[in-house]
């Protein structure tokens, strides 16, 4: 009988990921056998921890190494996007030390369990196979369906959990069936083999099996983006979940989906991309529009950003219709804009929250623009960045998403999408308007701004202004981060 | 050729099965009953290919399926009980608090 022969192994590509692991398991047993109920110190080590490994995965920057016999990549691609998804984690165990406390439900879990959901993140990110997407897949939303509900006492948070639980669940189900039928097709997970065996079909749009496939893995991966008609959970999900996570969850996840969304479709389905652009062409608008026509009428600012959060899922999703050089270097510019604006947004409104999350309507922020004019100032510039107005990020990452359908020959999908972040002004204006032209009916006085949560806010405020005055600081890696697929 | 259309057959028809029960039972745990049928009949789709097509990945992925389920179901039932202990329920039609 034969030995097994185990094959070598090049660990370097996932070494971000064995550190982040290893860290969220240390800190798992320090919180069980270190008593007391204080958990900032857990917090500080996470945040290191991310500095960290956010390090490492820099040090990767520029390489290609492919590993577990092609299964993880590490290249520009991958390493932009674990970038993203580390800002989004760092600036979220920074917002979440103080909140945690306010809602006494400080259990020590929190900081791995947002260690577990990055790694699960950047499985997606480098994995080219079918598998190690999934795995990645699973690894994030497991971690993300306890975050959601991790606040047990409050109702709200338990129906978060639950819901996000069941169509999370739901959704996995018709992206494995998706992958099943791929693989039925090209006899194969990886997705360089899928490509060359697709390429190698006479008519790939009549394969029934494939076609199936394809969109069945689009609708999973449509749901965890939050594009509509998938996207009921999110208003729902997003509020009830603590507001922390709910930040950590529009930003990461949103862009991990996006990352698997891009590799699979550009790197294993190229040959079909006549047949899924349609597809997408129609996700994009029906989730711009749904996403901003229902936000006009919340109330509830953590249900503005929602739906606000569904309507930037279908601009991206402009950018990825458009499957071209500066469509797809949009979406990784305008991911990595979306986690600072949209997480520093996040933390204004947990300073203006009281307790039980109440405190939470658009009409509370009345008069914070001459209370804490400071403050309002910073969630001025998040809303101006989030509107896509000039000269904050958001506006260069639009602008180039809407430039790449246009270059393809989509001018009327960027209309429809320049028309949407129109409307969208409206909603984010309103909060402006409540800041500098209503009376204040409350004093604000509980509001503190603690070092973690003014060094998150610096970061976000720097992070949504910066790229938007000299975009070439980040522009230049996205485009050389997408020039591999 | 036949009995790989047979064995396709069956697990479409569990999908469906599972994918109709999650869409109007009222009960979550039911509900997700059903959604554990999908990923079996997904389970049942691999193996098929794996055996027609006479390669082993099919069946790897099988055996993820079914680790990740099982962790899915640990995390998934924890979060019904925290939802019984505030509710004293696990209908579905009771998870009403956020709506529009």
């Amino acid at each position: 009988m034969d030995m097994i022969v185990i094959p070598a192994v090049n660990m370097t590509p996932i070494l971000p990921e064995i550190f982040l692991s290893v860290l969220a398991m240390a800190l798992l047993l320090i919180n069980v056998f270190v008593p007391g109920g204080q958990k900032t110190y857990l917090a500080y080590i996470s945040f290191f921890g991310i500095v960290a490994s956010a390090v490492l995965v820099a040090a990767g920057w520029g390489s290609h190494v492919e590993s577990f016999s092609g299964s993880v990549v590490l290249d520009n691609f991958a390493t932009f996007f674990k970038m993203i998804f580390l800002v989004a984690a760092g600036l979220a165990v920074l917002i979440s030390d103080r909140y945690m406390e306010r809602e006494e439900c400080n259990h020590g879990e929190l900081y791995p369990l947002i260690l577990f959901t990055v790694v699960g993140m950047m499985l997606m990110a480098s994995g080219t196979d079918l598998m190690t997407i999934f795995l990645g897949l699973e690894v994030m939303s497991v971690s993300l369906y306890v975050l959601a509900g991790f606040n047990r006492a409050n109702k709200k948070s338990n129906e978060a959990g639950l819901k996000y639980f069941l169509l999370g669940a739901f959704s996995t189900g018709f992206l494995l069936y998706g992958m099943a039928l791929i693989y039925g097709a090209t006899g194969t997970t990886r997705l360089y083999k899928i490509a060359t065996i697709v390429g190698q079909m006479t008519l790939p749009s009549a394969n029934i099996m494939l076609v199936a496939g394809m969109l069945l893995m689009m609708t999973g991966f449509a749901f965890k983006i939050a594009a509509a008609p998938f996207h009921m959970w999110t208003p729902d999900v997003y509020e009830g979940a603590p507001t922390p996570m709910t930040a950590f969850m529009s930003a990461g996840p949103k862009a991990a989906g996006f990352a698997a969304l891009l590799r699979i479709f550009l790197l294993a389905l190229p040959t079909l991309q006549a047949e899924w652009s349609q597809v997408l062409w129609v996700l994009a608008v029906l989730t711009m529009t749904v996403g901003n026509i229902t936000a006009l009428r919340q109330d509830n600012i953590k249900r503005v950003l929602a739906y606000s959060s569904i309507a930037h899922a279908g601009y991206a999703l402009v950018g990825f219709t458009a499957g071209n050089g500066t469509g797809t270097a949009g979406i990784l510019f305008y991911m990595l804009s979306y986690a600072f604006m949209n997480i520093g947004a996040f933390a204004i409104i947990i300073l203006v929250a009281k307790k039980g999350e109440t405190n939470g309507n658009v009409s509370d922020f009345a008069g914070l623009g001459f209370k804490k004019p400071v403050l309002a100032v910073v969630m001025t510039l998040f809303l101006f960045s989030l509107a896509g107005m000039p000269p904050t990020a958001g506006f260069i990452g639009k602008f180039y998403l809407f430039s790449g359908a246009v270059q393809k020959g989509y001018i009327w999908l960027a209309v429809i999408g320049v028309l949407n972040s129109a409307a969208s002004v409206y909603y984010y204006l309103r909060i402006m308007v409540y800041m500098y032209m209503k009376d204040a009916t409350e004093e604000f006085e509980w509001v503190q701004v603690t070092a973690p949560v003014a060094l998150a806010l610096i970061i976000s405020a720097a992070g949504s202004l910066i790229p938007g005055i000299i975009p070439s600081i980040i522009l230049e890696y996205a485009q050389m981060a997408v020039k591999l697929i | 050729m036949e009995n790989l259309n047979s064995y396709l057959v069956v697990s479409a028809i569990l999908f469906a099965i599972g994918t109709i029960g999650v869409l109007t039972r009222k009960n979550a745990i039911v509900v997700f009953m059903c959604i554990e049928l999908m990923l079996n009949a997904v389970n049942l789709t691999f193996v098929a290919f794996s055996r027609h097509l006479g390669n082993l990945d099919g069946q790897v992925f099988v055996f993820f399926i079914m680790t990740v389920a099982a962790a899915e179901a640990a995390v998934g039932l924890a979060l019904i009980i925290a939802f019984f202990n505030n509710k004293e329920s696990i209908d579905v039609e009771d998870v009403n608090l956020m709506k529009w």
